[in-house]
Formats: structure tokens, C-alpha cells, sequence
């Protein structure tokens, strides 16, 4: 009867997304008087979880899913699931979770919520409130079915710390056909991505050309942040598609975004919406994203961008 | 190859949201209709295939007879043939549930859906039809070629992408990347007038569960003006930020 939360790890190491739905999790168990049972997929080291509330760990390590793929790892969750008896299983908003979270739901006849910001306020009947129309609306709804499957929103909830150790024990599930073979993958590893990122340094076509963008990723190294974009940079070709925000591309929900010759369109406000603090850096007083913003700067990036490096160097240093 | 686009019926992306009936229902008032963006990605490299490689398309759309615009629109973009399975789109899995009937009855070797729909976010569609037709699934997908039966396709993943190889049949969840911006098309006159005399069947829904109910909507509350910061005095921002957003 536990909550089976999905801890996903990177090269073995968790995500800070796992130790997110992990606190989720066990918010959740809390409410249901019950355990929080994590499942965790080739990870080198499972013991940080037992500080985030998960009280045991099946711990599946295969070479056979070395490489993410959707439909067997829907499948080794779907069988932890049915062997701990939960009706709450706890996903993230990870690319890799959304795409399981669908297949899981058809294995389990479960119901499946995305994109949740809070621990339902109602356990019976299961109701939660997710963002929808990105992010310019909040629904409420409810889940029916026996089984429930809970994505929860990147940064939404939170690290929440709880005293405790998880136990551990090896989970041997049996692998499907995969169907798909990975054949490479192009990915910056030392690169925060702007899912796991607390802060995004975003900019637009205010900066002239792609050639400029050695500042804007001098900052996001400064602030160990994501670097994102606009779409028009995006459809430029400037940046790649994954670093375009907004309603068709990728929404942000970090705790700190700065748009730099943004002017924000209402497609973008929506994408960024739910992060927690905007700032704006534009020339032009009339750009919307001075409505949006908590803090402005008027002035020109090329002049703003360098001296903020280097004022948020100073003070780094005196951290 | 028989290709099926899922077409999702959403307000124009510039839409003010609003709801009635205490909050219940979506506020359609004033509010323009289009083709959800993810699918449109998917419709237009449908087309591609349909020009190159001879590919019959068909599109479909779960949803009332007010959504009948947006399917004519598709047709005038120039897939062969519409249906609409003539029920309220209630939740994702009991959508899913109809397509899954659609595809089966039409024997199609791909299916496109968008990944999400810009409205309810649910992005539950592609995953839930490929889950009920056992068939491959690629979600996110930026780029699609196709040999015989073997598949290439590239996904979007978290800081980069992912190259694959699959086989049909299959199911994939586009958005922008199957296509460029530049490449979708605006139906022209003629498209318009042959889209009139294609056949778009309307088809009633079998029996399925709702596995979820939307209970009610809010909107965020609004937010407090912006505190401008002078450009010559950016240690004010630092500070700021630091201190009283607590977010450095």
C-alpha cells in the first residue's frame, strides 16, 4: 500500500528532480498513513534518499537499461508497483518521466495528473491542482481510478528534508521488448538543463546574432544556471529548439529567470510563468515583460550583461 | 503508408483565458480555435510524406460538431480525408481510448499526435494510444524519416536529443522540429475549395471510462508591479536578489 515514487538518476547519480518527487512522495504518504517505496533505475548510491523521506528502496540495476527507453522502464515501475501493492505512484516532470508516465498509466488502469504543484488537497475523493493553459490557469482534478499516477511539476514542491534512513533491497523485474534502440545521444553533460535548473538566464533577439551569446553563457556559468531562448532566436536558428521557452517550447519553473532582450510575448509570459522571481533587462521602458517582471533593469545587454558578471562575480567571492 | 493526425482543437495561443459557470468550464467567448501547434508540426511533415513517398493522410478530431472548422482546415492544408468521433474530449486516456478505435478500424501504419495540447497540457494522448496498440511510441519528436517499415527518429530530451531507430507500426508525439516554423502552411484558396468536397465522416464513440474529471480552474494571482533598477547602480540588484528574493 505504499506510494511508489520513480527516483531517476543520471550516470548513477539521483537528479535533484528524484529528491524532489521523493519529498512529494512522502508529503502524500503522510496523508495516507502509510510508507514511501523508491525505485530507482541503475543508481550508484541510494542512501540520500532516506533523508527525503523514502523509507526503502528497490534498487534494479541492468545493463539492459543502460539507455532510457520508455516502454521497458514503464514496465520494470508498473511491476515494482504491483509488487509493493501502491495505488500512488509518484513521477516527475522530467522529459523521460512524461514519456513513461502515459504507458505506465495504460499497464496499471491508472489515471495519470502532469504537471501537479501540490499535495492533493483531498485524498478521497484524490483531487489535485496541476497547471494548465501553460501556465495562465490552475486545475483542479480528480483522479477515479484505484491506481493513480502523480507527475508532479519541476520545482513546484520543493526539497523537503525528514529524519530517517532508507533500507535497501535489490528488485529483479523482467524487461519487455524494448522496440526502440537508442542509437546515440547529443547532450552538453556539463550543461545544468533548464529542467533541473534553479536558474535561467534566457535571452532574445535584443541581442543582434548568435555571435553574442558568449555572455549570456558567461552569466549562466557565474549563477551555475540553464541558458534558454526566445522563439524567434530559436526559429533563427541562433540556439537549438530544446533552449526555446514559452507555449510551444519548453516551459520554466525555476526560482530565478532573467530575460535579456526579451520583450515578452504573451506566448512566452505564459512559459515562464511559473517561475518564482523574473527579472527583465531591456532597452525599451514599453517591452510587456516589465509588467511580468519583479525587477527591471532599462539599459542596453551589452552594457548591463558584463558589468552584472562581474558585480555577481564580487559577490560570489565574498560568499 | 496510411498516416492518421491527430488534430486537437485549442484556443489561439494569444488567447485570454477566462472561465464560467463558477469556474467549471473553459470560456470559449471571443476566443479564436486553431490546430494545436504540436499537431500542426506533425501535420505538416505528414504532408511531406504524402508529396514524397506517396502517403494517404487522414486526419481526426474527438470532439463536437463545432470543431468541424479546424478538421476542414487540415483537409485545406491538404490531408485526404477527415473523422470525427462525435464526443465531448472529456480527459486524455478517454480520448486515447477513441483513437485507439479509429486506428484500429483504419488499419494506419503511423500515427501523429502532438505531444501536448497547448490548453490542458495533459500530454497524455500519444503515450496512452501507443499503450492500448502495443505499438512503438517516440514522444517529443524533432525529426522522423521513413524506409519501408524502419523508422529514424530524433527526441527532444532534457539539454539535447536523442537519435533512435524503431519500426512501424508507431506512434509519435511531434511538436516544432518535425517541421520548422517557416514550413507550415497557410491553406490557400484552392486548398480551401477542395477541402469542401473532401469527406469528413462522422463517427459515433464506443464506451470508455473517464479515468479523470476536471473539477475547477483558477487563474494566479495577480502579481505586484516590477521594482526598476537603475542600470548604473547594478550592486542594487544583486542585493536584491540576495536579499530580498533569496534567490543568489
Amino acid at each position: 500500500m505504499s506510494v511508489l515514487v520513480y527516483t531517476e538518476s543520471e550516470q548513477g547519480a539521483f537528479k535533484k528532480t528524484a529528491l524532489e518527487v521523493a519529498s512529494y512522495a512522502k508529503a502524500i504518504a503522510n496523508e495516507l498513513g502509510t510508507t514511501v517505496t523508491a525505485l530507482a533505475i541503475n543508481a550508484n548510491d541510494t542512501n540520500a534518499l532516506g533523508a527525503y523521506g523514502t523509507d526503502k528502496v528497490l534498487n534494479v540495476k541492468n545493463t539492459q537499461l543502460d539507455a532510457f527507453n520508455a516502454n521497458a522502464y514503464a514496465e520494470v515501475i508498473k511491476q515494482a508497483a504491483e509488487s509493493e501493492g501502491a495505488k500512488v505512484i509518484v513521477v516527475s516532470s522530467s522529459a523521460d518521466s512524461k514519456y513513461l508516465a502515459p504507458l505506465l498509466a495504460v499497464g496499471l488502469n491508472a489515471g495519470y495528473v502532469s504537471n501537479v504543484v501540490e499535495v492533493p488537497s483531498n485524498t478521497n475523493p484524490f483531487i489535485v491542482k496541476r497547471s494548465a493553459f501553460t501556465n495562465k490557469a490552475f486545475e483542479r482534478t480528480q483522479i477515479n481510478t484505484e491506481v493513480k499516477i502523480v507527475g508532479v511539476s519541476n520545482n513546484s514542491f520543493g526539497l523537503v528534508e525528514s529524519a530517517g534512513s532508507a533500507s535497501a533491497e535489490d528488485f529483479t523485474p523482467s524487461i519487455p521488448d524494448l522496440g526502440i534502440t537508442v542509437e546515440s545521444v547529443d547532450k552538453a553533460t556539463d550543461k545544468v538543463t533548464i529542467a533541473d535548473a534553479e536558474i535561467v538566464v534566457s535571452a532574445g533577439r535584443g541581442l543582434k546574432g548568435p555571435e553574442n551569446w558568449g555572455m549570456i553563457e558567461e552569466l549562466a556559468d557565474v549563477l551555475g544556471a540553464a541558458t534558454a531562448c526566445s522563439k524567434p532566436v530559436s526559429d533563427l536558428g541562433w540556439r537549438p529548439h530544446s533552449e526555446h521557452v514559452g507555449q510551444t517550447g519548453k516551459p520554466v519553473a525555476s526560482n530565478l529567470y532573467i530575460a535579456i532582450g526579451i520583450s515578452g510575448a504573451i506566448q512566452h509570459l505564459a512559459g515562464i510563468n511559473a517561475s518564482k522571481v523574473k527579472v527583465v533587462i531591456n532597452t525599451d521602458t514599453e517591452a510587456p515583460f516589465f509588467k511580468a517582471a519583479d525587477y527591471g533593469v532599462v539599459g542596453d545587454a551589452f552594457q548591463v550583461v558584463p558589468e552584472l558578471i562581474e558585480k555577481l562575480k564580487a559577490f560570489k567571492a565574498q560568499q | 503508408m496510411k498516416i492518421l493526425v491527430c488534430i486537437s482543437h485549442v484556443p489561439d495561443t494569444t488567447s485570454k483565458i477566462n472561465f464560467t459557470e463558477g469556474d467549471t468550464k473553459f470560456d470559449t467567448n471571443g476566443v479564436q480555435f486553431v490546430i494545436n501547434p504540436n499537431d500542426e508540426f506533425g501535420l505538416t511533415r505528414a504532408m511531406w510524406f504524402k508529396e514524397k513517398q506517396g502517403a494517404n493522410v487522414t486526419v481526426v478530431n474527438v470532439g463536437g460538431a463545432e470543431t468541424e472548422p479546424t478538421l476542414r482546415k487540415a483537409l485545406a492544408i491538404g490531408a485526404d480525408a477527415a473523422i470525427r468521433v462525435n464526443t465531448p474530449a472529456v480527459d486524455g486516456f478517454s480520448v486515447a481510448k477513441q483513437l485507439a478505435n479509429v486506428v484500429k478500424d483504419g488499419a494506419y501504419d503511423l500515427v501523429i499526435a502532438g505531444r501536448e495540447s497547448i490548453d490542458y497540457n495533459g500530454g497524455m494522448v500519444p503515450g496512452v494510444l501507443a499503450g492500448l496498440l502495443q505499438a512503438n511510441f517516440v514522444t517529443n519528436c524533432i525529426s522522423l524519416e521513413i524506409d519501408g517499415v524502419s523508422v529514424k527518429a530524433t527526441r527532444e530530451i532534457d539539454g539535447g536529443k536523442e537519435s533512435v531507430t524503431t519500426t512501424l507500426p508507431l506512434v509519435i508525439g511531434g511538436q516544432k522540429g518535425l517541421v520548422e516554423e517557416s514550413d507550415l502552411r497557410i491553406p490557400n484558396m484552392r486548398g480551401i475549395m477542395m477541402a469542401r468536397k473532401k469527406p469528413l465522416t462522422v463517427v459515433e464513440p464506443i464506451d470508455t471510462d473517464v479515468e479523470t474529471t476536471s473539477v475547477s480552474f483558477e487563474k494566479p494571482a495577480p502579481k505586484g508591479a516590477v521594482t526598476l533598477v537603475s542600470s548604473d547602480n547594478l550592486d542594487e540588484l544583486v542585493s536584491l536578489l540576495h536579499n530580498e528574493a533569496k534567490v543568489i
